[in-house]
């Protein structure tokens, strides 16, 4: 019996080592994270990228996404929300991470759209269509091309700047940037520069709570 | 006192199934920390090194609690080919790991290389190094429990 009593004592001190040294780690992965993103600021949003909410919020959500991402598209409302929760103070930065085969192709779409100005509602429009354009995880661009109708865009001139070297640049710029930012999976939040470390719906809330607190 | 010297007797030999389990706990835990907390992916070769040493957590577990005050000793007949086969592929992965074996004869996916080292403890333990210890510490007390308690 006394061994039985050893057993289980030594498979809970497993357990609680194992608990006890994950937190420590991360711990101190946040806290590298969160310094290398500081001196890496700069990576952090680019003049040409696409903004939602008040220009003058003090708290600025900065997200890489891919559109052929789930957890993106299940974020997008979540992430409105939170800008509606807190009026005026929070505004969102989206930087393009095109991990998916053909991804970048999509993205390449949006930022065309936005030269059209629509580039929130191209966006919205691949989210909910997501079903019809990605295939066994690889996009589709030219699958999401038919469910473009009645935006508004002028799909001729959406063609042909789809091949403008500057949509590449940017794109292009975009990845590196999330290199830099060690951001290898999708969404990847910052909140003010601050890294989304531990995911998940409420830690977004709590860190752009936290954020909110601290500029107003 | 003879009961006493049996006593004893099978107590060294259920400290030896308990050192075996606490060896293939060490990796379960440890194994599973490289890869769901510091994000380490595992290669093909890590996957069929865990494959052959999670289940020796549970077989010595079981070994250990069915009979009473010693360990049931059939328990080597089931361990000893999991050790064994599992030390084949680290010692594999460990060639591999170290050039003896060209990268591009061996079954990994190109997007993860085996070959890659990605973690050095103390400047020079490596996975496969921790695997090959993991295994053949357990071999060896399985074999001098067999010779003894057998």
């Amino acid at each position: 019996m006394k061994k039985n009593i050893i057993i289980i004592a030594t498979a809970i001190l497993f357990v609680v080592l194992f608990i006890v040294a994950a937190s420590f780690y991360n711990n101190q992965k946040d806290k590298a994270l969160s310094n290398a993103s500081m001196e890496k600021i700069e990576h952090m949003q680019r003049d040409y990228s696409p903004t939602m909410g008040p220009v003058d919020a003090k708290v600025t959500i900065v997200e890489f996404f891919d559109p052929a991402c789930g957890t993106c598209s299940a974020f997008y409302p979540f992430v409105k929300q939170l800008m509606q929760d807190n009026p005026g103070k929070v505004n969102l930065v989206l930087r393009y991470l095109p991990l998916h085969q053909n991804s970048d192709v999509i993205v390449s779409i949006f930022e065309a759209a936005r030269l059209q100005n629509r580039f929130w509602e191209t966006l919205e429009r691949a989210y909910q269509t997501r079903d019809a354009w990605i295939e066994h995880h690889v996009s589709r661009p030219e699958k999401l091309w038919g469910q473009l109708d009645g935006l508004g865009l002028d799909m001729e001139k959406l063609n042909e700047d789809l091949q403008s070297e500057e949509i590449a640049r940017r794109v292009k710029l975009d990845i590196l940037d999330a290199q830099q930012l060690n951001v290898s999976k999708t969404p990847g939040f910052f909140v003010n520069g601050k890294p989304l470390v531990n995911f998940g719906y409420q830690q977004l809330q709590q860190l752009v709570e936290s954020e909110v607190a601290a500029n107003y | 006192m003879v009961e006493d010297k049996i006593k004893k007797v099978s107590q060294l030999g259920w400290l030896l199934i308990f050192i075996c389990w606490l060896i293939a706990m060490a990796a379960l835990f440890g194994s599973l920390f490289f890869s769901e907390v510091m994000g380490l992916k595992p290669c093909v070769l890590c996957w069929w090194q865990r494959i052959f040493i999670y289940p020796l957590a549970v077989l010595f577990l079981v070994g250990m609690l069915t009979q009473g005050d010693k360990a049931d000793r059939s328990v080597v007949r089931y361990t000893l080919p999991l050790a064994i086969i599992g030390l084949g592929f680290a010692i594999y992965h460990y060639l591999v790991y170290s050039g003896f074996i060209p990268e591009s004869l061996q079954p990994c996916s190109k997007d993860l290389s085996c070959a890659e080292i990605n973690l050095q403890l103390m400047g020079f333990v490596t996975i496969p190094m921790l695997s090959i210890f993991a295994y053949s510490t357990i071999i060896i007390l399985l074999l001098i429990y067999r010779k003894r308690f057998c």
